[in-house]
């Protein structure tokens, strides 16, 4: 349990908006309380009798973000945008995926991105660096993005332009996902050097994605990268995932990612 | 470590049936969670201390029901619940991905006291 993240706070989630600067933050603060006062009887009222009662209820907890992912999907889907919710652990390199896939389809598919982190905009930047459309979150202490948020942030794009819309989370293979925010596919990255072992240390999104990309195949052989372990263990994992091995540093199988793109991106 | 965040809707959620039906306070909340859900237990009922203080669930008890998962086998067209991660029918050995439960985060029960005019 991550005791000091605290993950809850929503009011630190902070949309950067790329040519305006208003940093004006509220915060609300509200205390509630409690005050019984007792008093004496005998001027003939009653006081209401205490009930005990057992409410039968089946809510989803989560109930309130999946009918923004609802909404999200709609919304996405008149404007005619393929919508991708990238995950993986911090460092295995999506923002490079990005940079390059951005790049390497922009005749057939123009990409825009909406990127999370706890802090900096130094993904932004990068992105916008090589022209890619790109607004960042700054989620706080929040270890994940919400529906609510990303449609937020991808407003601030000029959507109508893009083809695809890429949703960066935040580097995390736990809480992201809890959370669908409206995407037609959940693309989930682990790179080599992070160990062939590592879908089955995070089951629930493993079998959650529709591509996972095995990224730093080019460095494989040097940190003793088990390959057939690794894919055996994706596909057992999720038998329907559809795997591509992939450098986003030399190119190196890139090809196929970018057909599949760009097959479900113009349709 | 997202289980601040989901116990704080959770207490939403209880906190606006409880209103609903007039109660003063909320003894008990049970919930189901889902072996797949990604949520840890024992993260829910450290949150749920931290977030039912100062409301009307301040002490009251946290029940969770695991949900094992249970898989539905196309071919064989049977519900089996899965010995690992890896959902292997037991009876044809393919992996299948249909999940029929396993997945929830539920609020599933409140115990309230109500106030009821005599």
């Amino acid at each position: 349990m991550c005791g000091t993240c605290g993950c809850s706070d929503k009011n630190l989630v902070h949309i950067h908006h790329n040519h305006q600067h208003d940093h004006e933050h509220s915060h609300e603060h509200s205390h509630e309380h409690h005050h019984e006062h007792s008093h004496h009887h005998g001027n003939g009222h009653h006081h209401p009798k205490k009930q005990e009662k057992t409410v039968k209820l089946q809510e989803s907890v989560l109930q309130k973000n999946e009918v923004f992912a609802q909404q999200n999907r709609a919304f996405f889907r008149d404007k005619g945008l393929l919508v991708l919710n990238l995950v993986s652990s911090p460092g295995s390199g999506k923002t490079s995926l990005l940079e390059r896939t951005a790049f390497e389809v922009q005749e057939k598919l123009s990409c825009g991105v909406v990127v999370g982190d706890l802090e900096t905009d130094n993904d932004a930047q990068r992105l916008q660096q090589k022209g890619i459309p790109t607004i960042q979150i700054t989620t706080g202490t929040l270890c994940h993005l919400e529906a609510d948020i990303v449609l937020q942030a991808a407003q601030q794009l000029d959507l109508d332009s893009l083809d695809v819309l890429i949703v960066e989370n935040v580097g995390n293979l736990v809480c992201p996902a809890s959370y669908d925010l409206g995407e037609n596919l959940r693309v989930v990255m682990l790179s080599t050097t992070e160990g062939e072992d590592k879908p089955l240390k995070y089951p629930t999104m493993f079998k959650s994605a529709d591509v996972v990309l095995l990224n730093k195949v080019d460095i494989a052989e040097v940190v003793g990268f088990d390959r057939d372990k690794a894919l055996m263990n994706i596909q057992k994992m999720n038998p329907q995932a559809t795997i591509f091995e992939v450098s986003a540093k030399t190119g190196e199988g890139m090809q196929g990612w970018y057909d599949y793109l760009v097959k479900y991106g113009v349709s | 470590m997202h289980e601040v965040s989901i116990m704080e809707q959770t207490l939403d959620i209880a906190l606006a049936k409880a209103q609903e039906q007039n109660a003063s306070q909320i003894k008990r909340l049970k919930m189901s969670i889902g072996a797949m859900s990604g949520v840890v237990p024992e993260a829910l009922e450290f949150a749920f201390d931290v977030v039912t203080q100062d409301t009307m669930a301040e002490g009251a008890t946290l029940e969770i029901e695991m949900i094992p998962v249970k898989c539905y086998c196309p071919s064989c067209q049977e519900e089996f619940n899965p010995s690992d991660f890896f959902y292997e029918c037991p009876q044809c050995k393919q992996i299948v991905y249909q999940t029929l439960a396993g997945r929830e985060i539920e609020l599933t029960e409140l115990e309230l006291t109500t106030l009821e005019v005599a």
